[in-house]
Order: structure tokens, then C-alpha cells, then sequence
């Protein structure tokens, strides 16, 4: 049972809560004269970083709503020494934001990190053609996309990250393992610089061949040489 | 006493001055205090209102007026055009007749009428005539309703206020508004120099309450009540004619609120006891503190409809005809004896 009241008590109460709030600072935000304090993973606009784009329009397949318009043409680039590669050119990547429906499907399934989310929302236009942003804008947008929000503490990093961080371990190990064979046995001393055959490289430049060719063979005349100087060395032993 | 700052030679320019002075104090009290009630109302549901017009939204009302001006006027086919028409000026009307009876300062009044606070009571009455024209022209079923509800409300609530005025009547020994404040002047309560408000208690809590059901405020706000009415008698109106009826409601708090001020919280002077400096001086420090305690008591207005849950139309009945009137008659009794007996 409730303890007994005064008789309105509670609309004394109730004025008092009023009172309280009204002195209390409102949470109104004065939105187009303060911007507003947005999560750094909110979905304003979609960004393009071009460079990263290799044409392999899954974006557009896996976008519900089909609003992403992709052109691509191909380019032969000749390769010295090769065959002539062929190679996709994006003449357009346009996003019609008056379709998407900002599921970011297209960010999650792009492979090679070249779709963004970025949190400006302020493009708003009186012509609905105006909304189809090409790639040029979208472009622009990537200048806003903000940086990736640290792990939190004690997350299992990414496993390309880790993959990284595993191999240049193992490469600083094995110098310091090199390093420490050398201050010891005070043997050989590894060659600095390219391992190749200086002799024949020499020679073949001299001749004609184009330099990166000769260096080649150089490096293959010198590896196969070293085989044998420790084929001959365990021949010994 | 002091005579009215316009009881001037010719008698047609004191005519056109008070005329000028009516409309103007009208006009801006009822900007003034619905621009306390927007920016009071909206802190107390924590936001900041009004901020963009001029400077933290001051210009905000006389931009309304400038828009409801430029809206189409439509009067409904089915209408009574002529009290259709009419309506909303019987409503404002009324509030700038009253005016002309409220003191404001020493001397600042259009005129005393020997029965000023009857003559006040009883125009201000008029208003609702509007409401329930309004009501019923508009040939909906929702501001007949709403019109209804208004001319109930006023039967209920007029009588309390009228006795909890004619209590103050008994006290002071007068009807002339600036009147009763010189008498409130040399009240003394037990030798203490005392306003009204304080042993009529019962008295300011009566008119309040009432005044607040004749303005019908929140939590009295049956006529109109929006959630079920839409907005009552209102609903067909637009534009210039929709705009008085707000405008009559600001009017009527500033007005409701100068005649509590008058009847119990001791006029234009700061203090029972108290003087004010002679001339001009004296003139413009009434206005501030008339004005400063009828901004009070509006905004108490402001905070009941920022606090309470519309009431139910029994309820409304039941608090009248059970509880105000007998009351109010009470008050009036006690008033009347403790008269005699001091």
C-alpha cells in the first residue's frame, strides 16, 4: 500500500517536474546552424574510390535496387618483352541516390575496398537528375569518408592484418638469426647488393641484350653456380 | 485619486487617443504574452520553441499574423455565412472593450467606471458568444460540439469568478477598478500592510481557476480539445479570421491576468504601503509592475497547461457546481462577517 498522500500532492509534483525541466538546458539541436554529431559508421552517401574499382560490376548485380550504372571499355597495354595485356577501363560508375535505399550491399560486396560509406547527407536537390551522382562526385565524397574507428580492446585483428604482421615477424627474425650466425662463425659473408652474375651481365649488356633480360639470365647463371659450389660441398663432407 | 491621462480637451481627440491606446495595448499583450507562452511551453517540454525570427524567435507572432493574412479566407458552403463571419470579431471584441476599463498605472486607464469590475466581468462574458456562434454556423458536427462545450463551461465557471470578485467588492468597498487598488493601498492586515491575495487565498484561488475555464485553457479546454474536437468551434476557420481567435485567447489571459492583479495582488503598486514617485516617473514604473505581474500570473496559466491532462467534461461540471460555487459562496460569507466584525 502506498504511504498516505496530502491531497494534491501530486499535482504539486507534477508542477515541480515542469518547473525542473523548464530550468533545465533544452536537447533541441539547432540543426543548419549546428551540425550534427553523427556516428562514424552512419550511411549519408555512398563514396567511390576510383582507383580501387577493377570493373567487376558486383555491386551493381548484388544492388536491390539496381541503381548503379557501370561502363567499362578495355585497353591493351603492351608489355615490353610479353604478350600485350588487356586491361578494364571504368568510363562510368554512377550511384542514382534517388533510388538506393541505403542498404549498403554494394559497400559490403565490393572486393577490392573501393565503395565507402561516407556520413554527409546534405545533397538534397530540386531536380531529381540531379541526385544520380557520377563518378566524378562520388570521387569527391571519398574525402569524406572518415578513417576506420579503432578495434576495441582485446579484438582479433583482421586476418590480412595478421598475415602482414606474421610475415614481417618471421623476415626480422631470420636477419637477427643471420646477423648473429655472421658475428660468431665470422664465415662468408653473404654478398650485398643483387645476387647476379656481374660477369655475365656485363658482357651481355655489352652484346645488346635489353638490361632486363640480362639481368635475369645474370641472376639465373648466378644461382645455378652457387648450387653447385654446395652440391660440391657436400660432396666433401 | 488620480484621473485618467486621457481625460483631454477636445473630447473627440480623447476619443481617438483611447481608441489608438485600446487597440494597442490589446495587440501587444497578446503578442507578448503568446510569445511567453510559446517559449515557456516549449522549455518546459525541453525544447527552445521559437528561435529563428529576428532573435531567438521574438518576431515569431507578428510573422504569423503576416501569414495568416495572406491565406485564403474559406467560409464552408453549408456555413451560416453571415455569424460565420461575424463570429470571431464578437470574440476579439469583446477583450478590447475591457481594456478600456483595466488600470495599467496610476492614471493609466482609458476610463473609471463607477462599476468597473461588473462592466468587466460581464463583456469579458461576451467572448464565448463567439465561441458558440462560431459552433454552430460552421455546419460541423465537431464545432457544434465544440461550441457547446464552450457556452456549458462559461454558465459553470462564470459564477465563481463573479463571486470570487464580489468578495474582493465587499472587501474594498467599491467597484471602480482603480478603485479597489487604492483601497488594497491602505489594507492593512492586522497592521501589516497586506495585498488581497494573501487572506483571500481562497478567494485567488477561485478566480484563477475560473479564469482559466473561461479563457478555456488547459486543463479546460473542452471546446477546443483537439484530440477529440479537432479544434472545436475553430475548425473551419483559416486564415485572418482563425488568427483572431487565437489572438482573443492571448488577449484574454493578459486581460484575466490585469484583473487578478487588480483584485488581489495590489494593482500597480509594488506593495500595500508603498508609494510611487509623483508624475511620469510614477506613470511608467506602474506600467512595468502592472505588466511584470500580469506576465507572472500568465505564465502560471502557461505552466498549468504545460503540467495537467485535459479534464473531462463531468469532471469540468463537477468541479464547478461541487466544489467552486459552494466555495465561492462560503468565501463570500467568511469575507462578509470577518468585514463586520474588524
Amino acid at each position: 500500500m502506498a504511504a498516505p498522500s496530502l491531497p494534491g500532492s501530486g499535482l504539486l509534483k507534477g508542477l515541480g517536474l515542469t518547473f525542473k525541466t523548464m530550468l533545465s538546458p533544452a536537447t533541441t539541436a539547432q540543426y543548419p546552424h549546428v551540425k550534427p554529431e553523427l556516428p562514424p559508421r552512419t550511411r549519408g552517401v555512398i563514396a567511390l574510390m576510383e582507383e580501387n574499382c577493377t570493373v567487376c560490376m558486383l555491386c551493381a548485380k548484388e544492388c536491390p535496387d539496381w541503381c548503379i550504372y557501370i561502363d567499362s571499355s578495355k585497353e591493351t597495354v603492351p608489355v615490353e618483352g610479353g604478350r600485350t595485356r588487356t586491361r578494364n577501363v571504368l568510363d562510368r560508375f554512377a550511384i542514382d541516390f534517388a533510388l538506393c535505399m541505403y542498404c549498403g550491399i554494394c559497400v559490403e560486396v565490393c572486393p577490392f575496398d573501393a565503395l565507402f560509406w561516407s556520413p554527409e547527407f546534405e545533397y538534397a536537390e530540386y531536380d531529381i537528375r540531379e541526385l544520380t551522382h557520377e563518378k566524378e562526385r562520388l570521387r569527391e565524397w571519398m574525402d569524406t569518408v572518415p578513417p576506420p574507428p579503432p578495434l576495441e580492446e582485446g579484438a582479433v585483428p583482421p586476418a590480412e592484418i595478421e598475415a602482414g604482421i606474421a610475415a614481417a615477424r618471421k623476415e626480422a627474425e631470420e636477419a637477427v638469426a643471420k646477423a648473429k650466425a655472421a658475428a660468431e662463425g665470422g664465415g662468408e659473408p653473404e654478398a650485398e647488393g643483387p645476387q647476379i652474375d656481374e660477369e655475365l651481365f656485363a658482357r651481355l649488356v655489352a652484346e645488346g641484350t635489353p638490361e632486363r633480360a640480362a639481368r635475369a639470365k645474370a641472376k639465373a647463371a648466378f644461382v645455378k653456380a652457387q648450387k653447385r659450389r654446395e652440391r660440391e660441398q657436400g660432396g666433401d663432407q | 485619486m488620480a484621473t485618467s491621462v486621457f481625460a483631454l480637451e477636445p473630447l473627440w481627440l480623447a476619443l481617438l487617443l483611447q481608441a489608438l491606446a485600446a487597440l494597442l495595448l490589446f495587440l501587444i499583450g497578446a503578442v507578448v504574452v503568446g510569445y511567453l507562452e510559446h517559449k515557456v511551453l516549449a522549455h518546459m517540454q525541453d525544447r527552445l520553441g521559437p528561435m529563428e525570427a529576428i532573435w531567438h524567435g521574438i518576431g515569431q507572432l507578428p510573422a504569423d499574423g503576416l501569414k495568416f493574412l495572406q491565406k485564403e479566407d474559406i467560409i464552408p458552403t453549408a456555413a451560416d455565412r453571415w455569424v460565420f463571419a461575424l463570429a470571431p470579431a464578437v470574440a476579439v471584441v469583446p477583450g478590447v472593450v475591457v481594456i478600456a476599463v483595466l488600470p495599467f498605472g496610476p492614471g493609466l486607464w482609458l476610463t473609471d467606471l463607477d462599476a468597473g469590475i461588473f462592466f468587466a466581468l460581464a463583456a469579458s462574458g461576451v467572448t464565448v458568444l463567439g465561441t458558440l456562434m462560431a459552433g454552430w454556423s460552421s455546419a460541423n458536427k465537431f464545432s457544434l460540439m465544440g461550441g457547446l462545450r464552450g457556452a456549458a463551461q462559461l454558465i459553470s465557471y462564470e459564477l465563481p469568478l463573479v463571486l470570487a470578485a464580489a468578495a474582493i467588492v465587499i472587501q474594498a468597498g467599491t467597484l471602480s477598478l482603480p478603485g479597489i487598488v487604492e483601497a488594497q493601498h491602505g489594507f492593512t492586515l492586522f497592521g501589516v500592510p497586506m495585498i488581497y491575495g494573501i487572506p483571500h487565498i481562497i478567494g485567488l484561488g477561485l478566480f484563477f481557476v475560473a479564469a482559466l475555464a473561461e479563457l478555456s485553457r488547459p486543463p479546460f479546454d473542452m471546446p477546443i480539445a483537439d484530440s477529440e474536437l479537432i479544434a472545436g468551434h475553430m475548425t473551419e476557420y483559416t486564415g485572418m479570421r482563425y488568427a483572431f481567435f487565437m489572438l482573443s485567447e492571448y488577449a484574454g489571459m493578459v486581460i484575466l491576468s490585469a484583473l487578478a492583479t487588480v483584485l488581489f495582488l495590489g494593482g500597480w503598486y509594488p506593495w500595500p504601503g508603498v508609494g510611487l514617485p509623483e508624475g511620469a516617473a510614477g506613470m511608467v514604473l506602474g506600467f512595468v509592475i502592472t505588466f511584470a505581474k500580469i506576465l507572472v500570473l500568465s505564465a502560471i496559466m502557461v505552466w498549468l497547461r504545460a503540467t495537467f491532462p485535459r479534464m473531462r467534461e463531468d469532471q469540468l461540471q463537477r468541479l464547478s457546481w461541487s466544489v467552486l460555487i459552494p466555495l465561492g459562496l462560503l468565501n463570500i460569507v467568511l469575507v462578509a462577517t470577518a468585514k463586520v466584525w474588524f
